[in-house]
């Protein structure tokens, strides 16, 4: 629940400056910036984000501590399992129709 | 990288041992808030490494934990109708209602989705017209910034077919409703993290000011709850009181603004909320805004209201506030374990009883040994 889990943009919407291509754990991912609506993000900032959100944007040395702090607290899993299902990946059944 | 490095050294973990032992010249009761404090000082048994006298009391931070079993079952009972998709965090499925767990719903056949993000139950609602999907929010200040965006893309999007189930909870009213409990005697604060990345940390000032009580917002790493600790002792002992941020690297003294924004935007303050084990404590929870009503599942449709008193065996609020540990409440371990949980505490990894269950028995990770990717 109270997971915050580092991501690199990569790339901002151009049609939306909300969102952004994040990498998150080795996963390209939408994440949403609109918390961070008072700060300049461009490429290659680093975010923390929780549940889906960029909730502060921090340093690159600040990114790498966070990603241990998550496989030191043994929740590497959980935070890759969390990056992988943003946008529904996980839901893959026919009904809910094609995921992008 | 050296300041990473630094961290993670076990020499400076045994040095804030030393130091936590040298401060301590009398009894301290200090609590963690957060429920991921509580499950990093299980997994890494942070007690040990603390003398006697200086004693951790559990705090209430744990959403799934301190959520009644009446609004579980209120949530639930909108899958009654067939158009209904319900949508939760992962952490939220094995929690019991009366009649079963998302989970078992789920089972039963009922449309209950697992999602990592509002913004996917959003999602899910604008690829299925013909299905109303209910986001059943939960979390602190730290989720619902997110909540709130997710509502205003809604109403931007002008999607009808989606609402939210509100649970959100403030942490202050719950440290309020703590401090003012008679059977409690509390000497310090170790602070939310992520919490506090949102509502900074000029909200605990009245702790120090008005309670006399230092709050020190902390990191989750060992070293992180150690050094707190030490600056908890440090205050202590000159009979001092403030607020101080360990956690600099991700905690602004501000907060998010935006975030606060988002969240003054779409909620307002309940006059009062029910917490799991501590009972009805005022203004301590949010709900959805009139403007925002047609995005609000309890505006939209009926929802009975339900209110179920725990099992008078579970003594689950004596836990959450700290007056018990998690092996004395009489069901631990036997009626009430980790697959089969009686209380919310023994469902998600950051309750207490389910830290304490999974780590009392096995050796601690080794601090200086745990992984690194």
């Amino acid at each position: 629940m109270c997971l915050a889990i580092p991501g690199k943009i990569v790339k901002l919407d151009p049609g939306n400056p909300q969102l952004a291509v994040v990498d998150v754990v080795g996963v390209r991912r939408k994440v949403d910036l609109g918390l961070l609506q008072d700060e300049v993000l461009k490429p290659d900032d680093w975010v923390l984000i929780h549940v889906g959100f960029a909730m502060s944007k921090i340093s690159e040395a600040d990114a790498a501590d966070q990603m241990r702090t998550l496989a030191v607290l043994g929740e590497s899993e959980a935070a890759m399992q969390e990056a992988r299902g943003y946008g529904l990946e996980n839901e893959s059944n026919r009904e809910w129709g094609e995921v992008t | 990288m050296r300041y990473v490095d630094e961290f993670r050294a076990p020499q400076l973990i045994s040095r804030a041992g030393v130091e936590i032992r040298r401060l301590a010249d009398h009894h301290y009761r200090i609590m963690e808030v957060c429920g991921g404090h509580t499950h990093a000082i299980y997994r890494f048994g942070l007690k040990d490494l603390l003398p006697e006298n200086v004693e951790l009391i559990h705090g209430p931070g744990c959403p799934v934990c301190v959520l009644p079993m009446g609004r579980i079952d209120d949530g639930l009972s909108l899958t009654a109708q067939p158009e209904f998709t319900f949508a939760a965090f992962g952490d939220m499925m094995r929690v019991p209602g009366t009649h079963g767990s998302p989970l078992e719903y789920k089972a039963r056949g009922m449309d209950v989705r697992i999602v990592y993000s509002p913004a996917d139950a959003l999602k899910l609602a604008r690829m299925n017209p013909e299905k109303h999907v209910v986001f059943f929010a939960i979390g602190f200040e730290t989720t619902a910034p997110s909540t709130a965006l997710t509502i205003l893309r809604a109403k931007s999007e002008g999607l009808q077919n989606f609402t939210v189930f509100c649970n959100h909870v403030t942490i202050i009213p719950a440290i309020r409703a703590i401090l003012d409990s008679p059977d409690m005697r509390l000497d310090g604060f170790v602070g939310p993290g992520h919490v506090s990345t949102v509502i900074g940390c000029r909200p605990y000032e009245w702790i120090a000011k008005d309670e006399g009580k230092p709050v020190v917002v902390s990191g989750f790493e060992p070293l992180d709850i150690l050094q707190s600790i030490v600056m908890l002792l440090r205050q202590l002992r000159n009979g001092e009181a403030k607020v101080e941020n360990q956690y600099k690297r991700v905690v602004p003294w501000e907060g998010n603004r935006a975030a606060l924004r988002a969240i003054a935007e779409v909620f307002e303050l309940r006059s009062y909320f029910e917490w799991r084990g501590l009972g009805f404590i005022s203004q301590s929870a949010l709900k959805i805004r009139k403007a925002y009503a047609d995005w609000d599942a309890e505006q939209r449709f009926s929802v009975p209201g339900v209110r179920v008193t725990d099992p008078k065996a579970a003594q689950c609020g004596e836990v959450l506030k700290g007056v018990l540990k998690p092996s004395q409440c009489k069901l631990f371990g036997c009626e009430c374990t980790p697959e089969q949980p009686v209380g919310a505490l023994m469902v998600s990894s950051e309750g207490s009883c389910a830290a304490y269950y999974n780590y009392q028995h096995q050796k601690p990770v080794s601090i200086s040994s745990a992984p690194v990717l």
